[in-house]
Parts: structure tokens; C-alpha cells; sequence
């Protein structure tokens, strides 16, 4: 039992782990057909990546790393702001959030 | 301990996301995805990122995930109607995600010197030392940063207001048709 306690994990597991993490984002991102929870996958492809910055800041013990995952972080939150907007801007103008029946650029 | 805590966490980590795939509606969604968010702050820890694990609590888990489940709110947005989406995505786009999934997953494990990840105090990276850096070395790119969240603030209020003229004309247009 003290063995299972004193054991690490190899930081490859963390990156297996962020690329699952990115391919469901992009699985949603096609297979969702609500304009919210295609955003809300994109956000979930940032929270992939972000974790590939942070085990590889671990790795080389670099704290760049680290503070590009923070950069991303404030890029994501000017991100949601506006797409959320422009969002609710679409629904007023089509009443509707079904990607299928968005398709025309013109409002 | 750091084993156990990385099983349970991924693993919850990885039913957050399926459950956000499966779900239908979106506020089921987003509490998936909120779920996602904050097992991935408990990682950054494991991994010594003590601030990141902070601010991801704070700005992804908090405030991002609280504009999303107000905007769902606020749009009434029902059950999404399931179709099967464009001829392009069933035919380039999955085998293309399963394909780079494979040459990643490939790649990552034939990677040679990937370290190890223990709980210790030493691979911890203080807020102290993070700041330094960020406000010696960085300061302009963080400066930058604020202006592009002035200038998002700013977008999103112009373009959720609610303009009286330019609705009425729109209902007018599409009640003529």
C-alpha cells in the first residue's frame, strides 16, 4: 500500500490526457448542433493545450510556460465576452441557436 | 498519493467531457464542462502550478462558466434537435480527429527524457516567482493584455445592446416575407 502511495506518474500520461481532451473538443465541435455548446467545446480544446503548456513547463522546470497558460487564459475570457455577444445578437436577429438554420451571413 | 489523485481526477476529467458530448441540453453542458475545469485545476496542482490552479477556478470555472449558464438562461435555449451535420464533417472530419489522436498519442509515447511527476515541494512553482517574471520580464504583454479586455468589453457591450430602431425594422423585414 506504501508502494501505491510513493508512486509517480510519467508526464506522458498528462499529455495522453490533454490530447483526449482536445479531440473531444473538436468531436463536439461537429457532432454539436447547439451554437452554445459548440462554444463551450472550444473551450474545452483551450482547456487541452493549456494542460500540454503546464506539463511541459514541468518538464524543463520553465516558468513560461506557465505564464503563456495565463495569456490564454485572459485571451479566453475576452474570447467568451465577445462570442457570447455575438451570440445573443444572433439569436435576436434569427430566434433561433441551431447551426443548421444559421446559414445565411446576412441578417 | 499522487497516482490516486491523477486516476481519479483524469478520470473525471475525461467523463466531464464525454458527458458534455452526450448531453442534450445545455445547461447540462455547461455543469459538465464546469466539471471539467475545476479537475483540471486540481492537475495544475499536481503538476506545481499553484497559481494557474487558482485562476483556473476563478476565471475559467467562475466567471467564464457563469457567462455561459447566464446566456443559456437568458436565450431559454431548449433541447438541441440531433442531426447528423454536414457530409464533410462524417467524412473528413472524424477520421481526420481520430487520425491526428493516433499520430499524437503515437508520438507522445515513443517521446524519449519525458520526466516524471512526484509530490514534492521542490517542482512547485511559487505565485512569488511567477509574478517576478511576469512583471519584470513580461510587463508589456501583460499591459497589452488589459487593453485587449477594454476593447472585448467594449465589443460585447455594442453588441448585445438592445437597439430599438434597428429590431423593429428587422421584425418588419422578416414579417414581409
Amino acid at each position: 500500500m506504501s508502494s501505491l502511495f510513493a508512486q509517480e506518474v510519467p508526464l506522458s500520461w498528462y499529455l495522453l490526457l490533454s490530447a483526449a481532451l482536445f479531440s473531444l473538443g473538436v468531436i463536439g465541435f461537429l457532432i454539436k448542433r447547439n451554437l452554445i455548446t459548440v462554444f463551450m467545446s472550444i473551450e474545452l480544446m483551450l482547456n487541452g493545450v493549456n494542460l500540454s503548456f503546464v506539463t511541459f513547463a514541468h518538464q524543463w522546470n520553465a516558468v513560461k510556460g506557465q505564464i503563456f497558460v495565463f495569456f490564454v487564459m485572459m485571451v479566453a475570457a475576452a474570447e467568451a465576452a465577445v462570442g457570447l455577444a455575438i451570440i445573443i445578437a444572433v439569436f435576436r436577429a434569427r430566434a433561433t441557436l441551431a447551426v443548421d438554420r444559421i446559414d445565411r451571413m446576412k441578417l | 498519493m499522487h497516482l490516486i489523485l491523477f486516476i481519479v481526477f483524469a478520470g473525471l476529467c475525461l467523463a466531464g467531457a464525454i458527458n458534455l458530448l452526450l448531453q442534450s441540453h445545455p445547461i447540462n453542458s455547461a455543469l459538465s464542462l464546469i466539471v471539467v475545469m475545476t479537475s483540471l485545476a486540481v492537475l495544475y496542482l499536481l503538476l506545481g502550478a499553484e497559481f494557474l490552479a487558482a485562476a483556473q477556478v476563478i476565471v475559467y470555472a467562475g466567471a467564464i462558466m457563469v457567462l455561459f449558464t447566464f446566456v443559456v438562461m437568458l436565450l431559454n435555449a431548449g433541447r438541441e434537435e440531433r442531426t447528423f451535420g454536414s457530409r464533410a464533417a462524417l467524412t473528413v472530419g472524424f477520421p481526420a480527429v481520430v487520425a491526428i489522436l493516433a499520430v499524437v498519442a503515437t508520438v507522445i509515447l515513443h517521446a524519449q527524457g519525458l520526466g516524471v511527476a512526484t509530490l514534492s515541494d521542490a517542482t512547485i512553482t511559487t505565485t512569488e516567482y511567477l509574478s517576478t517574471v511576469l512583471f519584470t520580464k513580461l510587463l508589456l504583454p501583460f499591459e497589452v493584455t488589459s487593453i485587449l479586455i477594454l476593447i472585448a468589453i467594449l465589443g460585447a457591450v455594442a453588441l448585445a445592446r438592445h437597439d430599438n430602431e434597428h429590431s423593429q425594422s428587422g421584425a418588419e423585414r422578416t414579417g414581409g416575407q
